[in-house]
């Protein structure tokens, strides 16, 4: 690999450029190619018992060769790849991470010293439930945390992530209708939607109906009158939905749906917008699931692992997954004979670790702290409409929450798209907002910054997105090309999907 | 509070800003209907101290310095110290999934990285970026097989992780997916294979089998294969015990590998968060599900790589993707790289043959109850006493005995399933052999 440096000279407006500088970047080899026969990054202990000679126990003709071309590295050089490869990586630990849809905000440090608590992380799932009391302690009181957080009667905990959380929502809703005669055969869902629910609501076995949103970006009620038959189960929504902007006619949505004998699911990836201000439980959403990686500061670690609770009404409860919490007395159990249950989502009862991690932050928070964390959320990113509304298009004029979308679309007269902003926001030291989603927003900049940003961050931010803004105009051809203060330059994704190259080769 | 940035004077000057003179009048749009007019009853925030008081106070009634004899699908191997050393950095920590790859590079090699090693562990062409663990990735495997053949009934082995079988069944239930089972020989705990020859059909899409199986023993892959393929349907073979790969070989006849790498540094925590794996032949690649990292270059001609081939996927094909998933596990599988690297080619042999060595020592003590080849864990018949009986007594000495096997198989009641790994000791073996004799 060659020219790795960083290549100032094509920085036309370096001057403006205050929150990063280059640094020194040093090149790595993959693995395959740093390794030699004979190197070691470890040391087992001796062995205490007899060897036994593989052939002789597993049969000759089930003992593997070599794994032919596996890495053969030294400790330090094992060490100095991964140390090497974490510094090409943008993260919040840097700065404002402003993914609309994702809620990136700073993950405390405290979760990750208590998910390591020895007792808790060792604990394996078959032990006797009288050596696990703790583990069941965690649940009970985050499954209690969260249902008062949604204002439902019951949680559980067993779904992976959210889109997890939505199949086990959406086979709730389906094993209700069926036991009341009818599975009925259609979800409605938004075209502001998140990919995410029509891709569940067809592996629950539904047909996918789009809803057209409303001119303010909403759920058009009298579409929704007129679709809403006894074909349909439920609506799926996500509220506030994916402009940030709050279903004024959310009561009046769910009486439509309740009327039909239709249930309306709720997407909670935006609850960040609504804890301790709003309950969808209150206001009529018969179940919902929770990303714990984005409202309650589980790391995202590169793309997961997640936790996507789901909280339900007390109609739905007899059929959520097996088993079920229960305390009798002192002591937890799980109940494993449930009738009407869905069965289960997931071996074991959910990531734990990443439960144990959001209830420390719902304890270090405590319930009015979480509620001025919504409050700074919604602050920041209504501050942020107000600075860039002169020089973005705001498709969509309703009250913002907790994000914002604007459009590309006065740079795009000038050649300049969403996706040309976003790689020349990288050059001024930040990561990208959501780029081109929702998809009812052409071109779309959606911009979450989260509550864990302060003045100076948010200010910053600003600063660079109408930098850009002024470069849409004086030198469109620049943007196009950024970024040019990373250490990779824009990525050629057309020929890797063309020729894909998916694993290394010698 | 210490995770909001903001003084009271920064926080005044924004509400300012936005015309606002308090933050209650940012939510003044929502209907009344719609409000919480009270606090969540919810106790007030706590400090660090308190937190870390409160999970140790709550790991205080765990197993906490009992000896454990459970794999069952989660195995107790050590984690290199290496492995928190590199998650624990805020770059691979606190980072998104790599969208925008110019500056995710170092996410994307390691997955890259990642997916190599998965195909050379197990003989595929193609790994994905990881599934949520391995239950899920076994009804993602079966869709797939499904997807691909046309052919829309499956067939598991009885002797697949029980509850890998039950998540099965739950996806499976609403999609018009039958799902049966085959069964297992009962001297031998390996596959029937006669049976599984009498339940294929032309409609079966996917035949499903896991090994070393639950009961811990190896099976015959290339036996399977051939039924299942001479019927016209994919073989998914599935594995819980990564470690296993290491020494026993590598199931090239499958067509998709379904697997959990919880054995490679991730801490049993309970059940999760672990990782899964799909793997696959070349030619399954566009009906695979989940995240795919590919090779390319930047604008200056330099390696790089990015998310590639997602028009299989949710954002893009909305109800038409292969799957629904979106977050996977990457943090959890940088644990798994960096575990396979630290061991690398030669450790990961060692490691695997010092857990044949542990469990074939324990297996001179108490007899295992089939006669297949097992690797790290076999099944043993009690006489006289039942399984809770004798765990009771082990737990009396801090020992936590075999699983019971009788919850998953009414006809193996009498019996516990025991896991010995490289962290079992010779001196715990023998006293776990003397409650049990």
């Amino acid at each position: 690999m060659s020219d790795q440096g960083m290549n100032e000279s094509r920085m036309v407006h370096g001057d403006k450029i205050t929150k990063v500088t280059t640094h020194l970047s040093q090149n790595e080899a993959l693995l395959f190619e740093r390794s030699s026969p004979g190197k070691k990054a470890y040391q087992l202990p001796e062995l205490d018992v007899p060897a036994v000679d593989a052939a002789e126990a597993l049969g000759a003709e089930n003992v593997r060769a070599e794994i032919t071309d596996f890495p053969e590295v030294s400790e330090v050089e094992a060490i100095r790849h991964f140390t090497r490869l974490s510094t090409w990586n943008y993260a919040i630990d840097y700065g404002m991470y402003p993914l609309g849809s994702c809620t990136m905000k700073y993950n405390p440090r405290i979760n990750e010293v208590v998910a390591r608590t020895e007792g808790l992380a060792w604990a394996h799932p078959y032990q006797p439930e009288s050596l696990s009391q703790g583990c069941l302690e965690v649940m009970e009181h985050l499954e209690n945390a969260l249902a008062e957080i949604c204002g439902m009667d019951a949680v559980t905990l067993q779904p992976a992530a959210g889109a997890h959380g939505e199949l086990t929502g959406i086979l709730l809703i389906r094993a209700l209708l069926e036991k009341r005669g009818n599975p009925r055969k259609k979800i409605l869902i938004p075209d502001s939607a998140h990919g995410t629910n029509p891709a569940t609501a067809a592996i629950a076995g539904y047909a996918v109906e789009n809803i057209k949103s409303s001119e303010t970006g909403g759920v058009d009620l009298a579409a929704l009158e007129q679709l809403v038959t006894s074909d349909v189960a439920a609506l799926m929504v996500t509220n506030p939905n994916t402009l940030g902007v709050f279903e004024n006619n959310i009561v009046r949505v769910a009486e439509i749906l309740h009327k039909k004998g239709a249930m309306l699911y709720m997407d909670g990836a935006n609850m960040n917008a609504l804890v301790g201000i709003a309950r969808p439980g209150d206001f009529g959403v018969d179940v919902m699931h929770l990303n714990l990686h984005k409202t309650f500061s589980t790391p995202h670690g590169g793309g997961g692992p997640g936790a996507g609770p789901v909280a339900v009404k007390k109609v739905l409860e007899p059929f959520l997954p097996t088993p079920r919490l229960r305390r009798s007395g002192k002591k937890l159990t799980f109940d494993y004979k449930r009738k009407h249950s869905i069965g289960r989502v997931k071996s074991y009862y959910g990531n734990f670790g990443v439960l144990v991690r959001a209830l420390a932050y719902i304890l270090a928070h405590g319930g009015p702290g979480l509620k001025n964390a919504t409050m700074d959320a919604v602050l920041n990113a209504v501050y942020i409409r107000k600075a860039l509304e002169p020089y973005f298009d705001l498709p969509y004029k309703s009250p913002n929450m907790h994000e914002v979308v604007f459009s590309d679309d006065r740079q795009s007269k000038l050649g300049v798209r969403t996706g040309d902003i976003a790689k020349r926001l990288i050059d001024y030291g930040f990561h990208p907002y959501t780029v081109s989603f929702p998809m009812i927003v052409h071109g779309a900049l959606m911009i979450e910054p989260t509550e864990t940003e302060g003045r100076l961050e948010i200010d910053s931010f600003i600063n660079a997105m109408i930098a850009i803004a002024g470069e849409c105009e004086t030198d469109p051809q620049m943007v196009k090309n950024a970024p040019y203060n990373t250490r990779t330059s824009r990525v050629d994704e057309v020929t890797a999907a063309r020729k894909p190259v998916l694993r290394w080769k010698p | 509070m210490r995770y909001l940035p903001k003084s009271e004077s920064e926080r005044s000057a924004m509400l300012e800003a936005c015309g606002v003179s308090s933050p209650e009048e940012l939510f003044a749009h929502l209907p009344e209907a719609a409000r919480l007019n009270r606090p969540l009853n919810l106790a007030p925030g706590i400090s660090e101290y308190e937190i870390v008081e409160y999970f140790r106070d709550r790991a205080a009634s765990t197993a906490l310095g009992y000896t454990s004899f459970l794999g069952a699908g989660v195995y107790n191997h050590f984690r290199p110290v290496l492995v928190d050393t590199v998650v624990s950095r805020g770059e691979f920590l606190t980072s998104y999934t790599p969208y925008q790859a110019e500056i995710a590079q170092g996410t994307l090699t390691q997955i890259f990285e990642f997916q190599t090693m998965i195909c050379q562990l197990t003989g595929m062409d193609v790994a994905n970026a990881s599934m949520y663990d391995g239950s899920t990735a076994v009804p993602e495997a079966a869709m797939m097989a499904v997807r691909a053949t046309g052919k829309g009934r499956v067939l598991i082995s009885k002797s697949v992780h029980p509850e890998y079988r039950e998540v099965l069944a739950t996806y499976a239930k609403y999609q018009g997916m039958p799902v049966a089972e085959f069964g297992y020989v009962a001297e031998s705990g390996e596959l029937d294979l006669e049976d599984l020859e009498r339940q294929m059909d032309g409609l079966t899409g996917a035949v499903i089998i896991q090994t070393p199986n639950f009961f811990g023993i190896v099976e015959q892959v290339k036996a399977a294969a051939e039924i299942a393929h001479r019927h016209g349907a994919l073989l998914v073979v599935v594995f819980t015990e990564a470690v296993s790969l290491g020494l026993v070989a590598p199931p090239v006849e499958a067509d998709i590998v379904a697997g959990e790498l919880q054995s490679f540094a991730i801490s049993p925590s309970y059940g999760g968060p672990y990782a899964g794996i799909i793997a696959v032949k070349e030619k399954y690649i566009r009906q695979m599900p989940g995240r795919l990292v590919g090779q390319t270059t930047d604008s200056r001609g330099n390696r790089a790589f990015c998310l590639t081939l997602s028009t299989r996927e949710q954002h893009i094909r909305r109800e038409k993707a292969t799957s629904n998933i979106c977050t996977n596990q990457a943090l959890v599988a940088l644990m798994a790289t960096v575990f396979m690297t630290v061991y690398g080619k030669q450790g990961l042999r060692e490691l695997a043959e010092q857990n044949l060595a542990k469990a074939h020592y324990l297996a001179g003590k108490v007899k295992p109850r089939f006669s297949g080849k097992f690797f790290n864990e076999f099944v043993v018949k009690l006489e006289g006493k039942t399984p809770e009986e004798i765990n009771k007594a082990l737990l009396k000495k801090k020992i936590i005995g075999g699983l019971p096997l009788g919850r998953f198989y009414p006809e193996l009641a009498d019996s516990v399933l025991l896991c010995a790994t490289e962290m079992t000791r010779r001196t715990e073996m023998d006293a776990l052999a003397e409650v049990m004799a």
